[in-house]
C-alpha cells in the first residue's frame, strides 16, 4: 500500500500523483518505470517515473484518465492509498554527451520525457525540447521543461499555442537550422512512429521510448514483446528505450489495440456504474 | 546411519506399529486394489474451475494405508526429493491418526496440500514403492494419501503452532515460490527471522500464477502460507531485489545471507513468422491473466480475449494447464499441437487423460510453423506441418522431423505458446561477479545450494532452468541446511 501525498491536475484528464514509495525514490533513474495495480481486482499497468524526492521517499507519477484502470487510479485522493506500486523497472536511459540532443515528446509523453531531459542537460548536451500537443489546454510541465532544457519549440496542432503543426514539423524547423546528434522522442506510437521515419531519412539516430501493454513488468508474461531490427524483444526487460528505426512501429500499433473493444465496453460499463 | 534414518527405525520398532503390522498379514495387504479419487464430471468441470481431483474419503483412505507393508527399508523415501518419511505417516493413517499423520509430514514439508496435488509421484516415491519394483503392479497412492491427511488437517483442526527459540539472525530470500516457501519454513523452524521478498503483489509464485485453480485451489495455497506467517516468517509483496532493493542494500539491513528462488519466469517463444500477432500469447501471460489477475471474472479489471477455437502448442503441463483453462473460458475446439507423439509427451499422465475427458483436442507429430492474420492484424490462421519420429537421441527420447510437403491451414481464433521458460534475469544482471551458466541460471554447489558469491545460495528453477515444485522444494531444504551449517559455525 501506498500513501498518495500530492495530486495535482495538469488537464482535463492529465493528473500528477506524489506517491510514497522510499525504495523505488532510492533506486530509480531517468527512463526507469513503475507497475501499479488499483484496487485488489484491479489491473497491473506500466507508468514511467516522473520524478522523484529522496529526502520524502516519494515518485511523482503523471497519468492520463483514458480507461477504466487510469480513471480509477486518477479518482484517488490525498491520503488515500494505491494498492500496489512495484519497480523501478527497465533498463535507465543511456545518459551521455551526445552535442545536440533533440527531445520530441508528444501529449502525456513529456511526462517521462523530463527526467531524461534533466539528465542529458547534466551530461553536458545542448537539449532542444519539442513539446508537441493537439492543442495547448493539452501542454503539460511547460515550466519545468522550460527550466530544464536549452530551448524549447512548442507545437500545437490547431495552432492555439506555439506553432501550428505536428511534431515532425518541428524537427524538420529545427534540422533547417542546425546539426543534431540525436532524437529522444516519447509519445503515441503513431506519433514516434512518424518521428522515425523522418529522422531515417536524415540519418539521425533516434531512441524511442515504448509504452506496450504490460502484465507483470518482469519479463514473465511477454505480453511487452516488439520486434526490433527482426528479433522479437520484451520491452519490460530489454527496454523500454530502442533504437526507433528498428522498431516495427506496425506490429507494435496493432498489439497495442488489441484489447480496445473490450476495454470500450468495461469504460462504458464504467461510467453506468 | 542418519539421524533420520535413526528416529524411523525407532519409530518403526514402536509397539503400536509392530501390533498394527501383524493386525493383518501381507498377503492380505496385497490382495487390496489400489484406491481412486473421485472425480468431478468432465462435462461440468470443463465449465468451471471447481477442482478436479476430490481426494479421497476417509474411509478410502484407511483401505490405502493397509496396502502399505511398511517394509524394513523403505525405497519409497529415495524417490521423494525431500525426503518425506512415507510409511511413518502412512501408519498413522492406518490406526486412523490423520492429524498425527500429518504431522509426520510436516516434519520435512512444509506444503503438503499443495505437493499432495501437483508431484509427479508417479515418477518419484511411488516409482520406488515396493509394488512398482517388486510386483510390477499398482503402487501404493502416496501422493493421494499425503493430499488426504493435509486436506484433513486443514479443514478438522486448527494448526498447532511449533514453539521456536529464536536465535536472532535475519536472512532474506528472494520469491515467494515453492524453494521458497520451502527454504524460509526450514529457517523459521531452526530459529531464523526469515523475510520473503516477492516480486508479485501475491505470496505463492508458479502456485498462484501458473497452476489454475481446478487443479491447486488458492485457498489451499492461502491456508499454506498462513501457517509459514504464524511461524513468524515476514512477506513482503511488490519488492524486485536488484531493482527495489539490491543485495548490497539487504547486507545493509542487517541479512546475514540470501537464498535467491526467483525461478524461471521467461516464457520462450519459436521464432516463427507470425508469433507477435496479437491473439498469440506466451501461456505464462494467458494463465497469469486468468489465474493471478481474475481476468473473464465479474468484478475484475483485467481483460482476457475470448475464442472459439484455441490451439496451444507445446505438451508440458504448463501446456495442458493452458489448454484446460482455454476450454473453461468457453473455447469450443481447445487443442494441443505437439511435435512428438503423445508417448513423448512430458506431461503428467493423470493431466493428459483429465484433457482428454474434458474434450481437448490432441494434434500430435504437428509442428506450426507460422501464423497469419486477418485485416486487423489478429491472428486468424495457423500453418502446420506433419512430424515424424526417428531413433531415440542419447537421451533417450525419439528425435523428430518435418514431413515435405505436409503442410496444411487450421483456422483458430488465440494460439498460446507453451514451448518452455528460462530464468529470469534480474538478479544475475544485479549481482557483480556471480557465475551464470550458459544457460542463464544461477551456478551454484550441488550440495550446499551455495553459488560464488559467499552467503548467496539459490535453488528451484533459477538454478535448474524449468522442472517441478517439488525439486524446488529440495533445494529449498538443502540450501537451508547449508546455510544454517554455515551460519552456526560463524556464530560459535
Amino acid at each position: 500500500m501506498n500513501k498518495i501525498i500530492d495530486k495535482k491536475q495538469f488537464s482535463e484528464n492529465v493528473f500528477q500523483l506524489t506517491i510514497e514509495a522510499p525504495r523505488i525514490a532510492k533506486n530509480r533513474l531517468a527512463g526507469h518505470f513503475v507497475i501499479v495495480k488499483v484496487g485488489k481486482n484491479g489491473e497491473r499497468f506500466p507508468l514511467t517515473i516522473v520524478d522523484s524526492n529522496l529526502k520524502n521517499g516519494t515518485i511523482d507519477l503523471i497519468i492520463q484518465r483514458v480507461g477504466v484502470s487510469s480513471t480509477k487510479l486518477c479518482e484517488l485522493n490525498i491520503g488515500e492509498y494505491v494498492d500496489d506500486v512495484v519497480g523501478p523497472l527497465g533498463h535507465e536511459t543511456h545518459i551521455e554527451n551526445f552535442g545536440t540532443v533533440v527531445a520530441a515528446g508528444g501529449g502525456v509523453g513529456l511526462a517521462p520525457m523530463l527526467p531524461i531531459i534533466r539528465a542529458m542537460k547534466e551530461a553536458g548536451n545542448r537539449v532542444i525540447t519539442i513539446i508537441a500537443a493537439r492543442s495547448k489546454n493539452l501542454v503539460i510541465l511547460e515550466e519545468q521543461i522550460r527550466a530544464a532544457s536549452s530551448e524549447v519549440l512548442v507545437m500545437t496542432n490547431d495552432g492555439t499555442y506555439g506553432d501550428k503543426g505536428l511534431v515532425t514539423n518541428g524537427i524538420e524547423k529545427i534540422l533547417s537550422q542546425e546539426k543534431v546528434d540525436i532524437v529522444l522522442t516519447i509519445g503515441p506510437a503513431v506519433m514516434m512512429k512518424a518521428v522515425s521515419d523522418l529522422t531515417k531519412t536524415h540519418s539521425i539516430p533516434t531512441v524511442a521510448s515504448l509504452n506496450t501493454i504490460m502484465v507483470d513488468g518482469t519479463g514473465m508474461c511477454g505480453a511487452c514483446r516488439v520486434s526490433v531490427g527482426g528479433e522479437t524483444k520484451f520491452v519490460c526487460v530489454d527496454g523500454p528505450e530502442f533504437d526507433a528505426h528498428k522498431v516495427n512501429f506496425d506490429e507494435m500499433l496493432s498489439r497495442l489495440g488489441a484489447y480496445k473493444e473490450i476495454e470500450t465496453e468495461a469504460m462504458q460499463n464504467f461510467k453506468c456504474e | 546411519m542418519s539421524e533420520a534414518e535413526n528416529i524411523r527405525k525407532a519409530r518403526r520398532n514402536e509397539t503400536w506399529r509392530e501390533d498394527l503390522r501383524k493386525s493383518k498379514s501381507v498377503k492380505d495387504r496385497l490382495l487390496i486394489k489400489r484406491n481412486h479419487m473421485a472425480e468431478t464430471a468432465a462435462d461440468i468441470r470443463n465449465k468451471s474451475n471447481i477442482e478436479v481431483n476430490k481426494g479421497f474419503t476417509e474411509a478410502q483412505a484407511l483401505v490405502e494405508a493397509q496396502r502399505c507393508i511398511d517394509c524394513p527399508t523403505p525405497t519409497c523415501i529415495t524417490g521423494c526429493p525431500v525426503e518425506i518419511s512415507i510409511p511413518d505417516f502412512v501408519k498413522q493413517i492406518e490406526q486412523g491418526k490423520f492429524i498425527e499423520a500429518a504431522h509426520v509430514i510436516k516434519e520435512t514439508s512444509s506444503l503438503a496440500a499443495v505437493c499432495g496435488r501437483v508431484c509427479p509421484q508417479e515418477r518419484q516415491c511411488e516409482k520406488e514403492c515396493f509394488y512398482t519394483i517388486k510386483l510390477k503392479q499398482e503402487p501404493v497412492a502416496i501422493g493421494n494419501l499425503e493430499r488426504f491427511v493435509a486436506d484433513y488437517e486443514r479443514e478438522k483442526s486448527v494448526p498447532v503452532i511449533p514453539k521456536i527459540t529464536k536465535n536472532g539472525m535475519k536472512v532474506a530470500v528472494v520469491g515467494s515460490g515453492p524453494a521458497g516457501l520451502s527454504f524460509a519454513g526450514d529457517m523459521a523452524m531452526r530459529g531464523y527471522e526469515v523475510t520473503v521478498f516477492e516480486a508479485l503483489h501475491e505470496i505463492g509464485g508458479v502456485l498462484k500464477y501458473g497452476i489454475p485453480e481446478f487443479r491447486l485451489p488458492n485457498n489451499v495455497i492461502d491456508h499454506e502460507i498462513n501457517y509459514l506467517k504464524n511461524l513468524g516468517i515476514v512477506f513482503e509483496t511488490n519488492v524486485i531485489v536488484g531493482k527495489t532493493i539490491t543485495i548490497d542494500e539487504m547486507t545493509e539491513l542487517g541479512f546475514k545471507a540470501v537464498f535467491v528462488g526467483s525461478g524461471a519466469g521467461l516464457p520462450k517463444f519459436m521464432n516463427i513468422p507470425g508469433e507477435n500477432l496479437t491473439g498469440v500469447f506466451s501461456a505464462n501471460e494467458y494463465l497469469t491473466r486468468i489465474n493471478l489477475m481474475g481476468a473473464g471474472r465479474e468484478g475484475f479489471d483485467t481483460p482476457i480475449m475470448k475464442g472459439k477455437r484455441i490451439a496451444i502448442i507445446g505438451g508440458g503441463n504448463t501446456a495442458m494447464d493452458a489448454v484446460r483453462t482455454a476450454k473453461r473460458q468457453g473455447a469450443e475446439e481447445a487443442m494441443i499441437v505437439y511435435r512428438r507423439s503423445l508417448e513423448e509427451m512430458p506431461a503428467r499422465l493423470e493431466e493428459i487423460r483429465h484433457a482428454q475427458e474434458e474434450g481437448i483436442i490432441f494434434m500430435c507429430l504437428t509442428n506450426p510453423v507460422r501464423y497469419n492474420s486477418d485485416e486487423k492484424g489478429k491472428v486468424n490462421e495457423m500453418i502446420v506441418q506433419k512430424m515424424e519420429l526417428g531413433a531415440p537421441d542419447e537421451s533417450g527420447r525419439r528425435a523428430f522431423r518435418a514431413i515435405p510437403n505436409s503442410e496444411y491451414s487450421v483456422s483458430v481464433d488465440l494460439v498460446i505458446v507453451s514451448v518452455g521458460v528460462s530464468p529470469n534475469p534480474i538478479i544475475q544482471q544485479s549481482v557483480k561477479g556471480l557465475n551464470i551458466s550458459k544457460w542463464g541460471t544461477i551456478e551454484v554447489d550441488e550440495e550446499t545450494m551455495e553459488s560464488n558469491i559467499p552467503m548467496l545460495f539459490a535453488g528451484g528453477d533459477i538454478v535448474r532452468g524449468g522442472a517441478t515444485v517439488i525439486l524446488a522444494m529440495g533445494d529449498g531444504k538443502k540450501a537451508a541446511k547449508a546455510m544454517d551449517e554455515k551460519l552456526s559455525a560463524k556464530r560459535c
